[in-house]
């Protein structure tokens, strides 16, 4: 099929004819794009709320609905000119050192990983619409409370009889933000860290990667209890701790990949064309060291997840009423023994969460490093 | 050898150091105080600042510093705010706890996951190496707390708690001190089972991973061939010639695993009630007990130093290329 037949195909149902062809990524947005029309089709009554003037979290998500159904047809579109382009020859090889996404999509653990992901970033932004239920809604309390999985609530309720699914989903928005800021500002200090002491060596380096070790040898978990535990806790203060406790590993590995790419030719002609200090970092040999830079990165996310959820189960990170998948597992403890489905689904949530980081880290270092592809 | 241990317990003195100071500076930047932590608040102003002199802390910053490093350096620590005794005596009461759970933790970690990780490589690609590989990925992201909860669960209810009358808590029961010496051993382990699975599991996933990854690159090498050829059995090949060389990636993990191991700790001995450093130091934070959190974290710091230190020395003893006289 080709021509205007494949343009519409690519419109209705894109991604099909990809996944005809046996890409893998084609049943994705294929699913993506069902998964989405029945979203708009059965909370239509809550979009048109939205419309009508809803609170801004309901916006982010129908932004992401709107921007969903726009990305699918047109990423079916790309991959279809990809694949004349591709039949014409002009397959251009990609760049040294940068990832291989062929070797990543046809990676199996990572596509799960990643099909994983989506579904999971996703999921947290059109919360508002998936959730059947708000989640610090207590209804009739007393009859509420301490319900058993049912259709009505697929996860069962909690003490205050408040929807268990609800809460899960709303905790991976808290989970996933906090995961994703800390993350941001890890590197951001790592990358500051690490490639100061690359650039500038003798004595800052050697001191500051010392100092590096230093931290790393001390146990995380013990650092930040002893830095939350002090302080009133708050969202702010816990993904900020998050972020300056987890950098070092970071600065590690940009210094080491500024001090071999500053030796390298295009470095050097830089340096010969009298390019500033600055310019040179920023615009030559940052980019080349980002790659292992992004696994780091998707392995911390899923770390400082776990990070966080021990934390708020010790009742230092996230606060009641607000739902963490962390201090919904504390909350369930105490009735563990008749109502098991408090403290086991936000764990499940978290297992779930957390492996889907680590697999798609693991593709990314494999679709890296085709050496260590082969070890594993 | 002696003197690279002396060289590295000396350097790091200033990181010991440092993590004091700065937990130190923390506690008395941090809002509240241990009277307003634990007292009753209704106790008139003129009693609580009775308290603050009783306790020292009416004295400027740099002089209880002082103080306490005196205090630290004659191996007494200060006393306990909130247990009214002296802190070496609170601390010997729950660090050799942790030190038993951690080390039984450790070994087992290292001992399942290597032997894990060579079952796989012996069979790779075979249906049970990629169940192993599916299973360890999933472990791999168990949370600890979680886990431990979810473990209780399992042997509390019908079909297991008849069997196994597994301890859910605690670190040894009620009747203990009316139990023969062998019993006594017995009820310890019965309490260590729980914890120890909770705090290790994921980390031996972590370490078969690897393992596996080391042993298939020892493996392919020339003189594993060359000892295949000369007829030896394969469990003297993979034994005798390949482990060795296997185990050297794995054992350099150790100093990365301790932090994680004593991190754990403090969340594991939260679940199981288990009387160790990191519910000590957990309790001491939350009621302000600055003597006992500040000589929790150093001792933290130290263990981490000194596992670290053994990691470095058991490296050279497995690898004989790594000599550490010379330097």
């Amino acid at each position: 099929m080709s021509g205007r037949g494949g343009a519409l195909l690519d419109l209705v149902l894109p991604g099909a004819r990809a996944a005809a062809a046996g890409r893998g990524g084609g049943a994705t947005v294929l699913g993506a794009w069902a998964f989405l029309w029945a979203v708009t089709l059965l909370r239509w009554d809550r979009i048109s709320s939205t419309l009508r003037g809803g609170p801004a979290d309901h916006w982010l998500a129908l932004a992401t609905l709107a921007g969903g159904l726009v990305a699918c047809p047109a990423l079916a579109r790309r991959w279809s000119a990809g694949a004349w382009r591709e039949a014409a020859g002009g397959e251009t090889a990609g760049a040294s050192g940068a990832v291989d996404w062929t070797a990543f999509a046809r990676h199996r653990q990572a596509s799960v990983g990643m099909v994983l992901l989506v579904t999971l970033v996703l999921v947290a932004l059109l919360t508002p619409y998936l959730a059947p239920f708000d989640p610090n809604a207590q209804h009739a309390v007393v009859a509420t409370r301490f319900l058993p999985p049912s259709a009505l609530h697929p996860l069962g309720t909690d003490r205050f009889g408040r929807d268990v699914l609800s809460r899960v989903l709303y905790g991976a928005r808290i989970s996933l933000t906090i995961g994703f800021v800390a993350v941001a500002i890890a590197i951001t200090v790592g990358t500051l860290v690490g490639s100061g002491a690359g650039l500038v060596g003798g004595a800052v380096d050697s001191a500051s990667m010392r100092g590096v070790d230093l931290l790393l040898s001390f146990p995380r978990l013990v650092l930040l209890i002893t830095l939350v535990a002090l302080f009133e806790p708050s969202l702010g203060l816990v993904t900020l701790v998050l972020g300056l406790t987890g950098w070092m590993g970071t600065a590690r590995i940009v210094r080491g990949q500024v001090l071999s790419i500053r030796e390298e030719d295009y470095v050097q002609a830089a340096r010969a064309l009298g390019l500033n200090r600055w310019r040179i970092l920023t615009r030559h040999v940052l980019p080349n060291a980002l790659t292992p830079v992004i696994v780091a990165a998707t392995l911390g996310v899923g770390n400082t997840i776990l990070a966080e959820a021990a934390l708020s189960f010790l009742g230092l990170g996230v606060q009641p009423p607000t739902a963490s998948w962390g201090n919904m597992v504390a909350s369930g403890r105490d009735v563990m023994l008749h109502a098991w489905w408090i403290a086991a689904f936000p764990g499940l949530a978290i297992v779930l969460t957390v492996m889907s980081f680590n697999l798609v880290g693991d593709g990314l270092r494999d679709a890296l490093d085709p050496r260590h592809a082969r070890a594993l | 050898m002696l003197r690279y241990t002396g060289r590295r317990l000396l350097e790091a003195v200033p990181l010991l150091l440092g993590i004091v100071t700065l937990t130190f500076l923390l506690l008395h930047l941090a809002p509240g105080d241990p009277t307003t932590a634990y007292f009753n608040p209704n106790i008139p102003p003129d009693v609580i600042e009775q308290m603050r002199r009783n306790l020292g802390l009416d004295q400027p910053l740099p002089v209880q510093y002082l103080d306490w490093l005196r205090s630290f350096f004659t191996g007494h620590f200060g006393y306990s705010f909130s247990q009214h005794r002296a802190v070496s005596a609170v601390i010997g009461d729950a660090l050799p706890n942790t030190l038993f759970l951690s080390g039984v933790s450790l070994v087992l970690i290292f001992v399942v996951g290597c032997a894990v990780g060579i079952v796989q490589a012996v069979r790779q690609y075979s249906a049970t190496d990629q169940l192993l590989t599916v299973s360890a990925l999933a472990i791999y992201s168990v949370p600890g707390f979680w886990l431990g909860l979810m473990l209780i669960l399992v042997v509390s209810a019908p079909p297991l708690s008849s069997w196994l009358h597994l301890p859910i808590s605690g670190m040894v029961s009620i009747n203990h001190d009316y139990l023969g010496p062998w019993a006594r051993v017995v009820d310890r382990l019965r309490h260590l089972v729980l914890p120890v699975i909770a705090l290790g599991l994921a980390s031996a996933a972590g370490i078969a991973r690897y393992m596996r990854g080391a042993m298939l690159e020892v493996i392919g090498q020339d003189y594993i061939r060359t000892a295949r050829a000369k007829g030896l059995s394969e469990r003297r090949v993979i034994l005798g010639h390949a482990l060795r060389n296997a185990l050297l990636p794995v054992v350099s993990l150790l100093g990365l695993y301790l932090p994680l191991l004593f991190g754990g700790t403090v969340v594991i001995e939260w679940v199981f009630s288990w009387p160790g450093m990191g519910r000590l130091l957990y309790n001491a934070i939350l009621a302000r007990d600055y003597p006992v959190v500040m000589a929790a974290t150093f001792l933290f710091g130290a263990l981490v130093v000194l596992g670290n230190l053994v990691a470095d020395l058991l490296y050279a003893a497995v690898d004989p290329r790594v000599r550490y006289e010379g330097r």
